[in-house]
C-alpha cells in the first residue's frame, strides 16, 4: 500500500485585539503574533483616549484643573482628586484641617473599594465566572449612592478641594456608611466563596503572568501589581498623607507574583479599606473642613452672598487663580491602580507651568508584552484583567 | 539618607557634571549636564548605599524663552530599600535634542521615554523602540512644547480627513430603503 506522507505547514498569524474588545477594558489595542495558540509577540498600542490633560492643565488655574483629574481614572475619581489636591497643597504650603483629612481618607478608601469591586467583577467575568459580576455592581451601587448623598455626583465627584473638602458630611451619610461598613465583610465572604477556591478560577490564574519581585521593581510597577510579587511598597505607609498615619491597616502581600496572588492582594486591600473607613468614622474629629488661608482657598459661600469683601476675594481667586510660589513639587498618592504622582513646575503664576501626571496604568500597560509572550491567547485576557488598567488614566 | 547628602555624593563623584542643586519643600533637584546621564544613573542604581531601584517617572519640561537650554528631562528616582528620593534634571538644548536612554538600567523607562519623545521631540539614544505612543504615528509636531497651540494645528490631521472621506463614501448606500 502506498504511503502518503502529509507535511503540515504552519505559519504565524498576526491579529489585532481591540481597540473595541470587551476584555480590553476600554480602548487598548494589542497586536498579537500567534503560532497556533501561543503568543509569540505582543505589541500594545495606547493613545486612543488621549485628551491632552497635561496640556489643558497648563492653561487652567489650579482650581479649574481639578475636574480634569476626575477624568483620569474615571472609576475611582475620588482618589485622583485626593492625589491632585495633596500635590497642590504641598506646592502652596498649606495644610487641610484634621476633619477634612479624615473625610478625605474615608472617601478615598470608599473609592478604592468601588474601583477594586468593579475590577473583581469584570476580571472574573472575562475569565468566565458570570455570577460575581452583578453582585459586585450591587456593592458599587451603594458606594455611588453614598457619593451622591455626599456631593451630588456619582462618578465625577470633585469633592476634595484645595485646602479641604467641598462641604461637611451629614450624620445621615455617616450612619448609612457605617451600616455599609458592617455589612461589607459578609459580602466579601460571598465573593470569596464564589471565586477564591474555585477550581476553574485557580486553573486560569495560578502561575499565569508571573513577574518576579526584582523585575516588578525594575519595571516601575506599583500598587497591587508590585505587592502581588511580594514587595512591600505602599505610598500610604512610606510617605503617609492625609490621615493614613493615624489609622491602622496592614499591607497585603503576595508571594508568587502571578494573577492569583494579585487577586488575593486586591481582595485583602478591600478588607483593609473597610477597616480604615470604620476607624475614620469612629475617630472623626470635629472642626472646620476648609483651611483658613485666604490666599489659596475660597471664602465660605454664605459669606460671599452677604459680604462685599468676600465677594471680591472670590472673584479675584476665580479669575486670576491662586498664585503659587516659584518651585517644583512631586507628590504621590496610592490610588487603587498604584502610585499616582503629580509633578508641578510653577513659575510663580496662577497656572502651573508644567503639570505632569505619573499614571500607574500607563506603566502597567507597558509590562503586557512581558506577561503575555510565551503564553496562550486565553491567558492574555487573564493578564489584562489582572493588571487592572483604566485607559483614561493611561492615555491622559 | 537625606536628599542633600545624596546631592553631595553626586557632586563629589561627578563634580564637572553638576550645574546646580535646588531645594524646595524638602525635595532636592540636581541639575545636570546631559552627556554622562547614563553613567550617573548607573552609579545611583548600583551603589549599595544609594540603590535607587525604582524609577518613578521620566518626563520633559519645555522652558521656551525662560532658560538658555530649552528642554529639561526630569527623572524621579526612589529607593524602596532605603526610602529616599531624588530628582535629576538634565538640560537638553533645542539644536541637538538628544540624550542617552536609561532603559538599560530601568526597564520601566521605556514608555516614559517614548512619551517624552512624542510630546517634546527629545530623542533618546539607544532606546529599543522609539516611536510615538499617544499621538498617531503620522502626527506632525510635538504637543506639549510651549509653542504648540492648545487647540492644535489649524489643519485637520490627515488620518481624520481620511475617516471623513470614507464616511462620505459610505453615505452613498441607502441602508434604510
Amino acid at each position: 500500500m502506498e504511503q502518503i506522507e502529509k507535511t503540515f505547514e504552519t505559519r504565524e498569524l498576526t491579529i489585532s485585539m481591540g481597540p473595541q474588545h470587551p476584555a480590553t477594558h476600554g480602548v487598548l489595542r494589542l497586536v498579537l503574533t500567534l503560532d497556533g495558540e501561543t503568543v509569540i509577540k505582543c505589541t500594545p498600542h495606547v493613545g486612543y483616549l488621549h485628551r491632552g490633560i497635561e496640556k489643558l492643565g497648563e492653561n487652567r488655574t489650579y482650581f479649574a484643573a481639578l475636574p480634569l483629574t476626575d477624568r483620569l481614572d474615571y472609576i475611582s475619581s475620588m482618589n485622583n482628586n485626593v492625589g491632585y489636591v495633596n500635590a497642590v497643597e504641598k506646592l502652596f504650603g498649606i495644610e487641610a484641617p484634621e476633619r477634612a483629612k479624615f473625610i478625605r481618607t474615608m472617601v478615598a478608601e470608599m473609592g478604592r473599594i468601588s474601583s477594586h469591586i468593579i475590577w473583581l467583577g469584570t476580571h472574573v467575568l472575562d475569565i468566565g465566572a458570570t455570577t460575581p459580576f452583578l453582585y459586585a455592581f450591587r456593592e458599587r451601587e451603594r458606594i455611588l449612592d453614598l457619593f451622591e448623598t455626599l456631593c451630588g455626583a456619582r462618578l465625577t465627584v470633585s469633592y476634595p478641594r484645595i485646602g479641604g473638602v467641598r462641604n461637611d458630611i451629614s450624620q445621615e451619610f455617616l450612619d448609612e456608611l457605617y451600616e455599609f461598613v458592617l455589612e461589607f465583610p459578609d459580602r466579601m465572604d460571598d465573593y470569596e466563596t464564589l471565586v477564591t477556591e474555585n477550581r476553574v478560577w485557580k486553573k486560569r490564574t495560578v502561575g499565569i503572568g508571573v513577574i518576579s519581585a526584582e523585575e516588578a521593581v525594575n519595571w516601575g510597577l506599583t500598587g497591587g501589581m508590585l505587592r502581588g510579587s511580594g514587595v512591600n511598597y505602599d505610598v500610604r505607609k512610606h510617605a503617609p498623607y492625609d490621615a493614613y498615619d493615624r489609622v491602622e491597616f496592614d499591607v497585603p502581600l503576595g508571594e508568587n507574583g502571578d494573577c492569583y496572588d494579585r487577586y488575593l492582594v486586591r481582595i485583602g486591600e478591600m478588607k483593609q479599606a473597610n477597616r480604615i473607613i470604620k476607624q475614620c468614622i469612629e475617630k472623626l474629629p470635629t472642626g472646620p473642613v476648609m483651611a483658613d488661608s485666604p490666599k489659596f482657598t475660597l471664602p465660605p459661600k454664605d459669606m460671599v452672598l452677604k459680604d462685599m469683601e468676600h465677594l471680591i476675594h472670590q472673584f479675584v481667586l476665580i479669575t486670576k487663580g491662586p498664585v503659587a510660589p516659584e518651585g517644583e513639587i512631586y507628590s504621590a498618592t496610592e490610588v487603587p491602580k498604584g502610585e499616582l504622582g503629580f509633578y508641578f513646575v510653577s513659575d510663580g503664576a496662577g497656572k502651573p507651568y508644567r503639570m505632569r501626571v505619573r499614571a500607574p496604568s500607563f506603566v502597567h500597560a507597558s509590562i503586557l508584552p512581558k506577561l503575555c509572550e510565551g503564553g496562550f491567547v486565553a491567558d492574555v485576557i487573564a493578564n489584562i484583567g489582572s493588571i487592572d488598567i483604566v485607559l483614561g488614566e493611561c492615555d491622559r | 539618607m537625606k536628599p542633600l547628602e545624596i546631592a553631595d555624593k553626586i557632586k563629589e563623584r561627578f563634580s564637572d557634571e553638576v550645574l546646580d542643586v535646588k531645594e524646595f519643600r524638602e525635595q532636592v533637584a540636581i541639575i545636570l549636564k546631559k552627556n554622562r546621564i547614563l553613567e550617573i544613573c548607573r552609579y545611583l542604581h548600583d551603589d549599595p548605599g544609594l540603590y535607587f531601584d525604582y524609577l518613578v517617572d521620566v518626563c520633559g519640561v519645555d522652558y521656551l524663552g525662560e532658560k538658555e537650554k530649552k528642554f529639561e528631562v526630569v527623572y524621579h528616582l526612589y529607593s524602596i530599600t532605603h526610602c529616599h528620593a531624588i530628582r535629576l534634571k538634565a538640560e537638553v538644548p533645542e539644536s541637538n535634542p538628544e540624550i542617552d536612554s536609561v532603559t538599560a538600567i530601568w526597564a520601566g523607562a521605556n514608555w516614559h521615554e517614548r512619551e517624552c519623545y512624542d510630546m517634546f521631540g527629545i530623542i533618546f539614544r539607544e532606546h529599543p523602540d522609539l516611536r510615538r505612543i499617544l499621538m498617531p504615528e503620522d502626527w506632525e509636531g510635538h504637543p506639549l512644547r510651549k509653542d504648540y497651540p492648545v487647540k492644535g494645528p489649524e489643519e485637520e490631521w490627515a488620518g481624520f480627513r481620511a475617516v471623513l472621506d470614507r464616511a462620505k463614501r459610505f453615505k452613498e448606500f441607502e441602508w434604510n430603503e
